[in-house]
């Protein structure tokens, strides 16, 4: 009996031994307790997965690219001002469309997607000193030479849409309404730089440290 | 007739009915322990075709999590980035690098770079990203530190029972708005108490389902 319970033991040691302990890093793929090949279509269901693999497609894709000619169902964007950032005179807007209620939560959001989508780059507070300079990042432009505080907001929309010189599009990103926050927040960073101490409100000069 | 048995048989059955409860107890043991995604998907790190380091994009430099998994608010699944993400920096940064060619091949030929999924649940889970983030369930509850992870790993056992324990306890989980993103941010809970991650939940009257129906179907 003894013997029977030095194997048992010696077996507990040789599981351990093969098998390790919980949280190891491995790199294979992982051990599958109910496997595939014993309850098929259950786990793994014969059915595309959002950027998954498919054995149907040449390419093994299960997204599949948007064929010439198809029309998007979503409703048509045929409000130029909104989706294209231009007036109906074809130049750029100036201002924000009318389909845009420019509010206190608009500058939110704006902020919000500013420092996702546009700070790495451009800096927090749009110097164009975004943490990815220190990494090799060509010159990015400031926001606060005389061009681009004049410039049209529609044109900053087809820049943030389309992209301009080394910056790519944007497009996928950040939805149209959000470009328009975008803009809206950027406004304010070019305003802020020029501020003055008149420009803060009585209540909030403490706050600052000034009297 | 002499005995067929010596006199020690008589102890056997016992013997064997106490080792069987041993083996058993070991058995079962053996399977709590090995048999549970805690050891079968925790520390799964495979090697990835680019040897992209979300400790240094998302922990050295910041980046927010949205800045690449693009969609997450607004879609169940949280997307993978397109090459033209990588390349948004790396038209520039390290543009020759030879570890970046898989990722400049897939932008100049649109062919998909071959990502190893690590976090996968099975097809019957129909899991979705955006409600959990916009509900303040933050990435670090199922995904762990990922900002401080050079290799990703699977952190959390992304069990049914994993998910429960959430689900049943949704006040020890839930975060601010503002911290979600924020992998090193805590949750109401430790911030400010459950007093007040009691009132987060009932104000947005979150009730995070328990019935089969609220993952399966």
């Amino acid at each position: 009996m003894r013997n029977v319970y030095l194997v048992t033991a010696f077996l507990v040691v040789l599981t351990v031994s093969v098998f390790g302990l919980r949280g190891t890093k491995f790199t294979h793929p992982p051990m599958d307790v109910f496997p595939e090949w014993a309850f098929p279509g259950m786990k793994r269901q014969p059915k595309p997965r959002p950027q998954g693999e498919s054995t149907f497609f040449a390419d093994g894709r299960a997204d599949r690219p948007i064929p010439a000619g198809v029309v998007s169902r979503d409703p048509l964007r045929n409000d130029s001002a909104l989706y294209e950032g231009k007036a109906a005179d074809g130049t750029f807007l100036r201002g924000f469309p009318a389909a845009i209620t420019v509010d206190a939560k608009l500058m939110v959001r704006g902020k919000e997607r500013y420092t996702i989508y546009c700070s790495p780059c451009h800096g927090g507070v749009g110097d164009g000193n975004g943490i990815t300079k220190q990494y090799g990042m060509g010159a990015t432009p400031t926001y606060h030479d005389p061009r681009l505080r004049a410039m049209a907001e529609g044109e900053i929309f087809n820049t943030i849409t389309n992209g301009k010189g080394n910056m790519q599009s944007y497009a996928d990103k950040v939805l149209p309404e959000d470009r328009w926050a975008v803009i809206l927040y950027v406004r304010a960073l070019q305003r802020a730089q020029t501020g003055t101490v008149a420009d803060v409100p009585e209540a909030h000069k403490s706050e600052l440290g000034i009297k | 007739m002499s005995n067929i048995f010596p006199k020690s048989a008589n102890k056997l059955p016992l013997q064997i009915i106490t080792y069987l409860v041993v083996l058993g107890g070991v058995v079962t043991a053996g399977a709590t322990y090995y048999m549970t995604p805690k050891y079968t998907r925790v520390g799964y790190a495979p090697v990835q075709p680019v040897p992209y380091s979300h400790a240094l994009h998302a922990g050295q430099l910041g980046i927010d999590c949205r800045y690449c998994h693009s969609n997450i608010e607004k879609s169940g699944v949280a997307n993978l980035p397109t090459a033209q993400t990588c390349m948004n920096c790396h038209n520039q940064v390290k543009k020759d690098s030879p570890l970046l060619a898989v990722v400049r091949h897939s932008f100049e030929t649109g062919e998909a770079v071959p990502w190893v999924k690590i976090h996968q649940t099975p097809d019957y889970v129909y899991f979705n990203h955006a409600i959990h983030v916009n509900r303040g369930v933050s990435c670090v509850e199922c995904h762990g530190k990922i900002n401080e992870m050079d290799v990703v790993a699977h952190a959390k056992p992304l069990s049914m029972g994993f998910c429960l324990d959430c689900h049943r306890d949704p006040a020890s989980h839930v975060r601010e708005k503002a911290d979600i993103y924020n992998l090193d941010s805590q949750t109401i809970a430790e911030k400010s108490g459950f007093a007040a991650a009691h009132k987060f939940l009932t104000d947005r009257n979150i009730k995070p389902p328990q019935s089969c129906s609220g993952c399966h179907r």
